[in-house]
Protein backbone atom coordinates (compact mmCIF):
# COMPACT_ATOMS: atom_id res chain seq x y z
CA UNK A 1 0.00 0.00 0.00
CA UNK A 2 1.69 3.14 1.29
CA UNK A 3 4.79 2.50 -0.91
CA UNK A 4 6.16 5.64 -2.80
CA UNK A 5 6.06 4.43 -6.65
CA UNK A 6 6.57 6.25 -9.96
CA UNK A 7 3.16 5.99 -11.79
CA UNK A 8 4.51 4.18 -14.98
CA UNK A 9 2.75 6.25 -17.51
CA UNK A 10 3.97 9.79 -16.22
CA UNK A 11 6.73 9.16 -14.29
CA UNK A 12 5.35 11.06 -11.39
CA UNK A 13 5.94 9.59 -8.25
CA UNK A 14 2.31 8.62 -6.28
CA UNK A 15 0.84 9.58 -2.96
CA UNK A 16 0.33 6.13 -2.40
CA UNK A 17 -3.03 6.52 -1.45
CA UNK A 18 -5.01 3.77 -3.82
CA UNK A 19 -9.25 3.56 -4.46
CA UNK A 20 -10.44 0.45 -6.25
CA UNK A 21 -7.13 0.37 -8.42
CA UNK A 22 -7.14 4.61 -8.87
CA UNK A 23 -3.58 6.03 -7.56
CA UNK A 24 -3.05 9.31 -6.73
CA UNK A 25 -0.10 11.41 -8.68
CA UNK A 26 2.00 13.48 -5.82
CA UNK A 27 2.47 16.64 -8.23
CA UNK A 28 3.97 19.20 -6.56
CA UNK A 29 1.58 22.76 -5.88
CA UNK A 30 2.02 25.35 -8.12
CA UNK A 31 4.90 27.68 -7.45
CA UNK A 32 3.10 31.17 -7.98
CA UNK A 33 0.17 29.63 -5.75
CA UNK A 34 2.82 27.98 -2.76
CA UNK A 35 4.93 31.29 -3.03
CA UNK A 36 1.39 33.87 -2.40
CA UNK A 37 0.87 31.23 0.68
CA UNK A 38 4.33 31.90 2.35
CA UNK A 39 3.69 35.88 1.32
CA UNK A 40 0.48 35.97 3.02
CA UNK A 41 1.76 33.47 6.20
CA UNK A 42 4.40 36.45 6.30
CA UNK A 43 1.67 39.34 6.12
CA UNK A 44 -0.21 38.10 8.70
CA UNK A 45 3.27 38.23 11.20
CA UNK A 46 3.81 41.48 9.94
CA UNK A 47 -0.15 42.30 10.72
CA UNK A 48 -0.47 40.99 14.18
CA UNK A 49 2.77 43.22 15.08
CA UNK A 50 1.57 46.05 13.48
CA UNK A 51 -2.26 45.80 14.47
CA UNK A 52 -5.15 44.88 16.78
CA UNK A 53 -4.58 41.18 16.85
CA UNK A 54 -4.79 38.57 19.32
CA UNK A 55 -7.33 38.78 22.49
CA UNK A 56 -5.61 38.99 25.65
CA UNK A 57 -8.60 38.58 28.72
CA UNK A 58 -10.44 41.57 29.14
CA UNK A 59 -8.28 43.42 26.82
CA UNK A 60 -6.65 42.27 23.25
CA UNK A 61 -3.19 43.08 21.79
CA UNK A 62 -2.77 46.74 20.74
CA UNK A 63 -0.08 46.72 17.81
CA UNK A 64 2.83 48.82 16.76
CA UNK A 65 0.48 51.71 15.19
CA UNK A 66 -2.07 51.51 17.84
CA UNK A 67 -4.75 51.96 15.44
CA UNK A 68 -8.37 52.29 16.75
CA UNK A 69 -11.48 52.63 14.61
CA UNK A 70 -13.53 54.92 17.03
CA UNK A 71 -10.05 56.83 17.43
CA UNK A 72 -9.76 57.38 13.63
CA UNK A 73 -13.55 58.06 13.99
CA UNK A 74 -12.83 60.67 16.11
CA UNK A 75 -10.29 62.27 14.48
CA UNK A 76 -11.82 62.07 11.03
CA UNK A 77 -14.81 63.78 12.11
CA UNK A 78 -12.18 66.37 14.26
CA UNK A 79 -10.77 67.34 10.76
CA UNK A 80 -13.48 67.78 9.13
CA UNK A 81 -15.14 70.23 11.50
CA UNK A 82 -11.80 71.93 11.58
CA UNK A 83 -12.12 71.99 7.72
CA UNK A 84 -15.67 74.02 7.95
CA UNK A 85 -14.92 75.73 11.17
CA UNK A 86 -14.30 78.54 9.64
CA UNK A 87 -18.01 78.94 8.39
CA UNK A 88 -19.29 76.64 11.17
CA UNK A 89 -18.39 79.08 14.04
CA UNK A 90 -19.41 82.01 12.11
CA UNK A 91 -22.88 80.54 11.27
CA UNK A 92 -23.44 79.51 14.89
CA UNK A 93 -22.55 82.89 16.20
CA UNK A 94 -24.56 84.68 13.78
CA UNK A 95 -28.39 85.57 13.47
CA UNK A 96 -30.60 83.69 11.52
CA UNK A 97 -31.38 86.94 9.82
CA UNK A 98 -27.32 88.22 9.69
CA UNK A 99 -26.45 84.93 7.50
CA UNK A 100 -28.65 85.59 4.97
CA UNK A 101 -27.17 88.69 4.38
CA UNK A 102 -23.92 87.46 4.36
CA UNK A 103 -22.88 85.93 0.74
CA UNK A 104 -20.22 83.30 2.20
CA UNK A 105 -22.05 82.62 5.18
CA UNK A 106 -25.28 81.95 3.08
CA UNK A 107 -23.65 80.21 0.28
CA UNK A 108 -22.30 77.61 3.23
CA UNK A 109 -25.00 77.36 5.23
CA UNK A 110 -27.26 76.87 1.33
CA UNK A 111 -24.97 74.25 0.80
CA UNK A 112 -24.92 72.39 3.65
CA UNK A 113 -28.72 73.15 4.37
CA UNK A 114 -29.57 70.94 1.39
CA UNK A 115 -27.83 67.72 2.61
CA UNK A 116 -29.10 68.27 6.10
CA UNK A 117 -32.65 68.95 4.86
CA UNK A 118 -32.94 66.06 2.56
CA UNK A 119 -31.77 63.52 4.80
CA UNK A 120 -33.73 64.72 8.15
CA UNK A 121 -36.59 66.91 6.64
CA UNK A 122 -37.46 65.13 3.01
CA UNK A 123 -39.18 62.42 4.40
CA UNK A 124 -42.08 64.85 5.33
CA UNK A 125 -41.42 67.81 3.49
CA UNK A 126 -40.04 66.75 0.00
CA UNK A 127 -37.28 66.82 -1.62
CA UNK A 128 -37.90 70.22 -3.12
CA UNK A 129 -40.05 71.39 -0.22
CA UNK A 130 -43.30 70.42 -1.91
CA UNK A 131 -44.63 68.53 1.00
CA UNK A 132 -47.39 66.39 1.19
CA UNK A 133 -50.44 65.27 2.81
CA UNK A 134 -50.43 66.52 6.17
CA UNK A 135 -47.08 67.47 5.87
CA UNK A 136 -47.16 71.34 5.03
CA UNK A 137 -45.27 72.56 1.74
CA UNK A 138 -42.34 74.52 2.67
CA UNK A 139 -42.01 75.71 -1.02
CA UNK A 140 -44.80 78.30 -0.78
CA UNK A 141 -45.56 81.53 1.03
CA UNK A 142 -48.58 79.62 3.09
CA UNK A 143 -47.01 79.41 6.96
CA UNK A 144 -48.64 77.65 10.10
CA UNK A 145 -46.00 78.76 12.46
CA UNK A 146 -44.60 81.49 10.52
CA UNK A 147 -42.37 82.13 7.65
CA UNK A 148 -39.58 84.20 8.30
CA UNK A 149 -36.41 82.77 8.79
CA UNK A 150 -36.17 83.13 12.60
CA UNK A 151 -39.96 81.68 13.02
CA UNK A 152 -38.42 78.92 10.59
CA UNK A 153 -35.09 78.27 12.63
CA UNK A 154 -37.62 78.03 16.15
CA UNK A 155 -39.91 75.29 14.44
CA UNK A 156 -36.95 73.45 13.51
CA UNK A 157 -35.44 73.77 17.02
CA UNK A 158 -38.29 72.84 19.28
CA UNK A 159 -40.88 71.05 16.66
CA UNK A 160 -44.32 71.05 16.89
CA UNK A 161 -46.52 69.38 19.53
CA UNK A 162 -42.69 67.72 20.56
CA UNK A 163 -41.43 66.68 23.25
CA UNK A 164 -39.19 70.09 24.05
CA UNK A 165 -40.30 72.31 26.69
CA UNK A 166 -40.26 75.22 23.84
CA UNK A 167 -42.15 72.98 21.45
CA UNK A 168 -44.71 75.22 19.52
CA UNK A 169 -48.50 74.59 19.88
CA UNK A 170 -49.47 72.04 23.09
CA UNK A 171 -48.37 68.57 22.80
CA UNK A 172 -51.35 66.38 21.88
CA UNK A 173 -52.99 69.11 21.57
CA UNK A 174 -54.47 70.67 17.93
CA UNK A 175 -57.41 71.57 15.57
CA UNK A 176 -60.78 70.37 18.29
CA UNK A 177 -62.57 67.28 17.32
CA UNK A 178 -65.49 69.49 16.81
CA UNK A 179 -67.93 65.65 15.67
CA UNK A 180 -66.00 63.20 17.70
CA UNK A 181 -66.64 65.67 20.99
CA UNK A 182 -70.10 66.56 20.22
CA UNK A 183 -69.44 70.17 19.82
CA UNK A 184 -70.84 70.50 16.16
CA UNK A 185 -73.88 67.82 15.17
CA UNK A 186 -73.32 66.62 11.44
CA UNK A 187 -75.93 69.26 9.78
CA UNK A 188 -73.37 71.91 11.39
CA UNK A 189 -70.20 70.50 10.01
CA UNK A 190 -71.71 69.81 6.99
CA UNK A 191 -72.72 73.69 6.63
CA UNK A 192 -69.34 74.79 7.78
CA UNK A 193 -67.64 72.75 5.40
CA UNK A 194 -69.53 74.41 2.54
CA UNK A 195 -68.59 77.97 4.20
CA UNK A 196 -65.07 76.93 3.49
CA UNK A 197 -65.74 76.02 0.07
CA UNK A 198 -67.64 79.42 -0.53
CA UNK A 199 -64.95 80.80 0.71
CA UNK A 200 -62.72 79.70 -2.01
CA UNK A 201 -66.14 80.20 -4.35
CA UNK A 202 -66.03 76.55 -4.93
CA UNK A 203 -69.59 76.06 -2.49
CA UNK A 204 -72.12 74.41 -4.62
CA UNK A 205 -75.03 74.93 -1.31
CA UNK A 206 -74.92 78.87 -1.14
CA UNK A 207 -77.90 78.43 1.81
CA UNK A 208 -76.06 75.76 3.88
CA UNK A 209 -72.83 78.30 2.85
CA UNK A 210 -74.64 80.98 4.48
CA UNK A 211 -75.37 79.18 7.80
CA UNK A 212 -71.79 77.76 7.79
CA UNK A 213 -70.59 81.20 8.27
CA UNK A 214 -72.36 81.10 11.89
CA UNK A 215 -71.10 78.20 12.76
CA UNK A 216 -67.93 79.56 11.78
CA UNK A 217 -67.64 82.90 13.72
CA UNK A 218 -68.78 80.85 17.10
CA UNK A 219 -66.69 77.53 16.36
CA UNK A 220 -63.18 78.42 14.03
CA UNK A 221 -63.03 81.98 13.65
CA UNK A 222 -61.08 82.34 17.06
CA UNK A 223 -58.12 80.43 15.88
CA UNK A 224 -58.37 80.40 11.92
CA UNK A 225 -59.22 84.50 12.04
CA UNK A 226 -62.27 86.74 11.38
CA UNK A 227 -61.87 86.37 7.57
CA UNK A 228 -59.95 82.66 7.39
CA UNK A 229 -56.64 84.27 7.11
CA UNK A 230 -54.84 81.36 9.46
CA UNK A 231 -53.24 82.41 12.85
CA UNK A 232 -50.26 83.48 11.80
CA UNK A 233 -52.19 86.78 10.23
CA UNK A 234 -54.20 87.01 13.71
CA UNK A 235 -50.74 86.89 15.42
CA UNK A 236 -51.52 83.19 17.26
CA UNK A 237 -49.47 80.46 17.78
CA UNK A 238 -51.32 77.61 17.52
CA UNK A 239 -50.76 76.98 13.93
CA UNK A 240 -54.51 77.36 12.45
CA UNK A 241 -54.07 77.21 8.20
CA UNK A 242 -55.81 79.94 6.86
CA UNK A 243 -58.48 78.58 4.83
CA UNK A 244 -58.55 81.55 1.61
CA UNK A 245 -55.89 80.23 0.13
CA UNK A 246 -55.55 77.56 -2.96
CA UNK A 247 -53.20 75.51 -0.55
CA UNK A 248 -54.67 72.38 1.92
CA UNK A 249 -52.41 70.96 4.23
CA UNK A 250 -54.76 67.46 4.33
CA UNK A 251 -56.98 68.15 1.01
CA UNK A 252 -59.81 71.33 0.36
CA UNK A 253 -62.53 68.94 -1.04
CA UNK A 254 -65.53 68.32 0.98
CA UNK A 255 -65.39 65.28 2.02
CA UNK A 256 -61.73 66.10 3.88
CA UNK A 257 -63.20 68.98 5.27
CA UNK A 258 -65.40 66.95 7.02
CA UNK A 259 -63.11 64.23 8.23
CA UNK A 260 -60.94 67.71 9.48
CA UNK A 261 -63.95 69.05 11.10
CA UNK A 262 -65.25 66.04 12.60
CA UNK A 263 -61.93 63.84 14.70
CA UNK A 264 -59.65 67.16 14.39
CA UNK A 265 -56.16 67.28 13.49
CA UNK A 266 -52.51 67.65 15.33
CA UNK A 267 -49.38 67.35 13.18
CA UNK A 268 -46.33 66.73 14.97
CA UNK A 269 -42.76 67.99 13.79
CA UNK A 270 -39.73 66.50 16.27
CA UNK A 271 -37.63 69.16 17.99
CA UNK A 272 -34.53 69.12 16.22
CA UNK A 273 -32.43 70.56 18.41
CA UNK A 274 -31.88 67.49 20.37
CA UNK A 275 -30.69 65.79 17.01
CA UNK A 276 -28.62 68.09 15.12
CA UNK A 277 -25.99 71.00 16.23
CA UNK A 278 -27.17 74.96 16.24
CA UNK A 279 -25.24 75.41 12.68
CA UNK A 280 -26.90 72.73 11.29
CA UNK A 281 -30.39 73.87 12.51
CA UNK A 282 -29.91 77.41 11.28
CA UNK A 283 -28.31 76.07 8.09
CA UNK A 284 -31.73 74.37 7.69
CA UNK A 285 -33.68 77.29 8.66
CA UNK A 286 -31.64 79.09 6.24
CA UNK A 287 -32.48 76.84 3.53
CA UNK A 288 -36.02 76.16 4.22
CA UNK A 289 -36.63 79.99 3.66
CA UNK A 290 -34.87 80.07 0.14
CA UNK A 291 -36.88 76.76 -0.34
CA UNK A 292 -39.21 79.98 -2.21
CA UNK A 293 -42.21 81.06 0.28
CA UNK A 294 -39.66 82.57 2.65
CA UNK A 295 -41.43 85.95 4.04
CA UNK B 1 2.73 15.33 -0.33
CA UNK B 2 2.66 12.75 2.24
CA UNK B 3 5.52 11.62 3.80
CA UNK B 4 4.40 8.09 5.01
CA UNK B 5 4.26 7.39 8.97
CA UNK B 6 3.77 5.00 11.40
CA UNK B 7 0.24 5.05 13.14
CA UNK B 8 -1.43 8.36 12.98
CA UNK B 9 -1.24 9.08 9.44
CA UNK B 10 -2.72 10.54 6.47
CA UNK B 11 -3.50 6.80 5.56
CA UNK B 12 -5.00 6.53 8.50
CA UNK B 13 -7.20 9.12 8.90
CA UNK B 14 -8.23 8.91 5.40
CA UNK B 15 -9.62 5.39 6.65
CA UNK B 16 -11.55 6.18 9.85
CA UNK B 17 -14.34 8.23 8.82
CA UNK B 18 -15.21 8.15 12.82
CA UNK B 19 -11.28 9.71 13.54
CA UNK B 20 -11.67 12.01 10.69
CA UNK B 21 -14.89 13.60 12.28
CA UNK B 22 -13.76 14.85 15.30
CA UNK B 23 -10.62 15.50 14.02
CA UNK B 24 -12.29 17.91 11.44
CA UNK B 25 -14.43 19.15 14.46
CA UNK B 26 -11.57 19.93 16.59
CA UNK B 27 -9.79 21.82 14.00
CA UNK B 28 -12.80 23.44 12.95
CA UNK B 29 -13.84 24.63 16.51
CA UNK B 30 -10.31 26.18 17.20
CA UNK B 31 -11.01 28.60 14.42
CA UNK B 32 -14.56 29.33 15.71
CA UNK B 33 -13.67 29.68 19.75
CA UNK B 34 -10.59 32.02 18.66
CA UNK B 35 -13.00 34.37 16.60
CA UNK B 36 -16.51 34.12 19.46
CA UNK B 37 -15.21 33.43 22.63
CA UNK B 38 -13.27 37.01 23.28
CA UNK B 39 -16.44 38.92 22.35
CA UNK B 40 -17.49 37.32 25.90
CA UNK B 41 -14.89 39.01 27.92
CA UNK B 42 -13.13 41.66 25.80
CA UNK B 43 -14.48 45.31 27.45
CA UNK B 44 -15.47 46.91 24.07
CA UNK B 45 -18.28 43.67 23.15
CA UNK B 46 -19.88 43.60 26.93
CA UNK B 47 -19.49 47.41 27.22
CA UNK B 48 -22.55 48.18 30.34
CA UNK B 49 -24.44 51.31 28.81
CA UNK B 50 -27.23 53.14 30.61
CA UNK B 51 -30.44 53.41 29.55
CA UNK B 52 -30.77 50.39 27.74
CA UNK B 53 -34.16 48.18 28.54
CA UNK B 54 -35.98 45.47 27.45
CA UNK B 55 -38.54 45.99 24.98
CA UNK B 56 -42.11 46.78 26.13
CA UNK B 57 -44.55 44.50 25.01
CA UNK B 58 -46.03 46.63 22.17
CA UNK B 59 -42.25 47.45 21.78
CA UNK B 60 -42.02 43.74 21.00
CA UNK B 61 -44.92 42.74 19.40
CA UNK B 62 -43.48 45.75 16.69
CA UNK B 63 -40.43 43.96 16.71
CA UNK B 64 -41.49 40.56 16.18
CA UNK B 65 -43.56 41.79 12.96
CA UNK B 66 -40.34 43.68 11.71
CA UNK B 67 -39.07 40.40 11.56
CA UNK B 68 -41.70 38.63 9.97
CA UNK B 69 -41.52 41.25 7.37
CA UNK B 70 -38.29 40.84 6.77
CA UNK B 71 -37.61 44.76 7.43
CA UNK B 72 -34.02 43.59 7.68
CA UNK B 73 -34.16 42.58 4.29
CA UNK B 74 -33.50 46.34 2.98
CA UNK B 75 -32.54 48.29 6.91
CA UNK B 76 -29.87 47.69 9.04
CA UNK B 77 -29.71 48.58 12.64
CA UNK B 78 -26.28 48.99 13.18
CA UNK B 79 -24.64 52.81 12.39
CA UNK B 80 -20.68 51.31 11.89
CA UNK B 81 -17.93 53.80 13.16
CA UNK B 82 -17.25 56.08 10.19
CA UNK B 83 -17.67 59.88 9.35
CA UNK B 84 -20.04 59.57 6.79
CA UNK B 85 -22.44 57.20 9.05
CA UNK B 86 -22.10 59.52 11.86
CA UNK B 87 -23.18 62.79 10.21
CA UNK B 88 -26.04 60.98 8.96
CA UNK B 89 -27.29 58.78 11.44
CA UNK B 90 -25.93 59.75 14.41
CA UNK B 91 -23.68 58.16 17.10
CA UNK B 92 -22.47 54.36 15.80
CA UNK B 93 -24.45 51.82 17.26
CA UNK B 94 -23.05 50.01 20.87
CA UNK B 95 -23.13 46.60 21.31
CA UNK B 96 -25.32 46.84 24.72
CA UNK B 97 -27.81 48.62 22.22
CA UNK B 98 -28.64 45.38 20.62
CA UNK B 99 -28.10 43.03 23.93
CA UNK B 100 -31.83 42.12 24.16
CA UNK B 101 -32.77 41.69 20.45
CA UNK B 102 -33.28 38.48 19.58
CA UNK B 103 -31.77 38.01 17.21
CA UNK B 104 -30.09 40.96 16.29
CA UNK B 105 -30.83 43.40 13.35
CA UNK B 106 -27.42 44.65 12.71
CA UNK B 107 -26.78 43.74 8.85
CA UNK B 108 -25.35 45.02 6.24
CA UNK B 109 -27.50 45.04 3.34
CA UNK B 110 -28.99 48.42 2.87
CA UNK B 111 -31.22 49.09 0.12
CA UNK B 112 -33.37 51.67 2.56
CA UNK B 113 -31.42 53.68 4.87
CA UNK B 114 -30.01 52.24 8.85
CA UNK B 115 -32.79 52.68 11.10
CA UNK B 116 -30.73 52.25 14.39
CA UNK B 117 -31.79 55.57 15.27
CA UNK B 118 -34.74 56.21 12.97
CA UNK B 119 -36.60 56.62 16.71
CA UNK B 120 -38.04 60.54 17.26
CA UNK B 121 -36.78 61.21 13.95
CA UNK B 122 -40.13 61.12 12.43
CA UNK B 123 -43.70 62.03 13.78
CA UNK B 124 -45.67 58.83 14.41
CA UNK B 125 -48.48 60.02 11.75
CA UNK B 126 -45.16 60.08 9.01
CA UNK B 127 -44.24 56.59 10.16
CA UNK B 128 -48.08 55.59 9.82
CA UNK B 129 -48.56 57.46 6.07
CA UNK B 130 -45.30 55.86 4.85
CA UNK B 131 -45.86 51.89 6.09
CA UNK B 132 -48.98 51.98 4.48
CA UNK B 133 -48.00 53.86 1.40
CA UNK B 134 -44.59 55.07 0.72
CA UNK B 135 -44.49 56.97 -1.89
CA UNK B 136 -47.12 58.99 -0.74
CA UNK B 137 -44.72 60.74 1.58
CA UNK B 138 -41.66 59.88 -0.23
CA UNK B 139 -42.37 59.61 -4.05
CA UNK B 140 -38.51 58.12 -4.86
CA UNK B 141 -39.41 55.23 -2.65
CA UNK B 142 -39.32 51.91 -3.72
CA UNK B 143 -40.14 50.32 -0.30
CA UNK B 144 -43.31 47.98 -0.28
CA UNK B 145 -46.42 49.24 1.13
CA UNK B 146 -47.93 47.52 3.98
CA UNK B 147 -51.10 49.75 4.33
CA UNK B 148 -52.92 46.21 5.51
CA UNK B 149 -51.49 46.42 8.89
CA UNK B 150 -53.15 49.31 9.69
CA UNK B 151 -56.39 47.65 9.82
CA UNK B 152 -54.96 43.97 11.21
CA UNK B 153 -55.65 43.14 14.53
CA UNK B 154 -52.46 42.71 16.73
CA UNK B 155 -52.66 39.06 18.13
CA UNK B 156 -51.00 39.32 21.36
CA UNK B 157 -52.61 37.08 23.75
CA UNK B 158 -49.37 35.23 23.57
CA UNK B 159 -47.17 38.44 24.80
CA UNK B 160 -46.30 36.51 27.59
CA UNK B 161 -44.94 33.60 25.91
CA UNK B 162 -42.66 36.01 24.14
CA UNK B 163 -41.26 37.79 27.32
CA UNK B 164 -41.11 34.33 29.37
CA UNK B 165 -39.06 32.48 26.54
CA UNK B 166 -37.02 36.07 25.99
CA UNK B 167 -36.03 35.25 29.92
CA UNK B 168 -34.83 32.31 28.74
CA UNK B 169 -32.09 33.52 27.09
CA UNK B 170 -30.88 36.42 29.03
CA UNK B 171 -33.31 39.01 28.52
CA UNK B 172 -34.01 40.77 32.24
CA UNK B 173 -37.86 40.63 32.26
CA UNK B 174 -39.01 41.12 35.69
CA UNK B 175 -42.12 38.99 37.38
CA UNK B 176 -44.07 42.19 37.32
CA UNK B 177 -42.80 43.26 33.92
CA UNK B 178 -44.44 39.97 32.31
CA UNK B 179 -47.60 39.91 34.64
CA UNK B 180 -48.29 43.57 33.35
CA UNK B 181 -47.89 42.71 30.12
CA UNK B 182 -50.78 43.20 28.25
CA UNK B 183 -51.95 46.30 30.57
CA UNK B 184 -48.70 47.66 29.68
CA UNK B 185 -49.77 46.79 25.76
CA UNK B 186 -52.90 48.53 25.61
CA UNK B 187 -51.98 51.39 27.63
CA UNK B 188 -48.92 52.13 25.48
CA UNK B 189 -51.64 52.76 22.77
CA UNK B 190 -53.59 54.80 24.67
CA UNK B 191 -52.58 58.24 25.31
CA UNK B 192 -55.43 58.75 28.35
CA UNK B 193 -54.60 55.63 30.08
CA UNK B 194 -52.84 55.60 33.62
CA UNK B 195 -49.64 55.19 31.83
CA UNK B 196 -47.19 55.40 35.04
CA UNK B 197 -46.71 52.02 35.33
CA UNK B 198 -45.55 51.31 31.84
CA UNK B 199 -43.36 54.37 31.92
CA UNK B 200 -41.52 53.07 34.84
CA UNK B 201 -41.54 50.20 33.77
CA UNK B 202 -40.20 50.85 30.41
CA UNK B 203 -38.81 54.41 30.53
CA UNK B 204 -38.61 56.56 27.09
CA UNK B 205 -41.67 54.20 25.56
CA UNK B 206 -43.63 56.29 23.29
CA UNK B 207 -47.14 56.71 23.99
CA UNK B 208 -49.47 57.08 21.64
CA UNK B 209 -52.49 56.19 19.42
CA UNK B 210 -50.30 55.49 16.49
CA UNK B 211 -53.41 54.90 13.49
CA UNK B 212 -55.98 56.30 15.21
CA UNK B 213 -57.65 52.88 15.18
CA UNK B 214 -59.78 51.71 18.25
CA UNK B 215 -58.10 48.00 18.97
CA UNK B 216 -54.61 48.05 19.11
CA UNK B 217 -53.01 46.85 15.26
CA UNK B 218 -49.91 45.53 13.66
CA UNK B 219 -48.98 49.02 12.54
CA UNK B 220 -49.44 50.18 16.13
CA UNK B 221 -47.07 48.10 17.07
CA UNK B 222 -44.74 48.20 14.57
CA UNK B 223 -44.33 52.15 14.92
CA UNK B 224 -44.16 52.16 18.85
CA UNK B 225 -40.89 49.58 18.04
CA UNK B 226 -39.72 52.13 15.28
CA UNK B 227 -40.11 55.03 17.56
CA UNK B 228 -37.65 53.70 20.84
CA UNK B 229 -35.08 52.77 18.15
CA UNK B 230 -31.73 54.25 19.04
CA UNK B 231 -33.68 56.86 21.90
CA UNK B 232 -32.50 54.60 24.50
CA UNK B 233 -29.22 55.82 25.59
CA UNK B 234 -28.73 59.22 26.14
CA UNK B 235 -25.39 60.16 24.08
CA UNK B 236 -24.98 63.69 25.43
CA UNK B 237 -24.18 61.94 28.77
CA UNK B 238 -22.51 58.66 27.06
CA UNK B 239 -18.41 58.60 27.61
CA UNK B 240 -16.48 56.04 25.89
CA UNK B 241 -14.74 54.66 28.77
CA UNK B 242 -11.00 55.39 28.15
CA UNK B 243 -9.98 51.89 27.60
CA UNK B 244 -11.85 51.87 24.81
CA UNK B 245 -11.37 54.88 23.22
CA UNK B 246 -7.88 53.21 22.77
Amino acid sequence: MAQKEKDALSGVETTGHEWDGLRELNNPLPKWWLYIFYVCIAWSLVYYVLYPAWPLGKSYTKGLLGYSQREELVQKVADGKKAQEKYLTAIAATSVEDIQKNKDLLAFAMAGGRSYFNENCAACHGAGGQGAKGFPTLADDVWLWGGTTADIYKTIQHGIRADDGDTRGTVGIGMTAFGRDGILNREQIGQVAEYVLSLNKRSTDAAAAEKGKTVYDENCAACHGDSAQGSVAVGMDVGAPPLVTANWLYGGDKATLVETITNGRAGVMPAWSKRLDDATVKSLAVYVHNLGGGK
Amino acid sequence: MAEEKKGFSHDTIERNTLLLIVLILITVSIGGLVQIVPLFTIESTIEKVDGVRPYSPLELAGQNIYYREGCYNCHSQQIRPFRDEVERYGHYSLAAESMYDHPFQWGSKRTGPDLARVGGKYSNDWQVAHLADPRAVVPESIMPGYAWMKDRPLKYTDIQDHMKTLRIVGVPYTDEQIASAKADLEAQKNPDADTAGLMKRYPKAVVANFTGNKGVTEMDALVAYLQVLGTMVDFTKYQSPKQLQQ
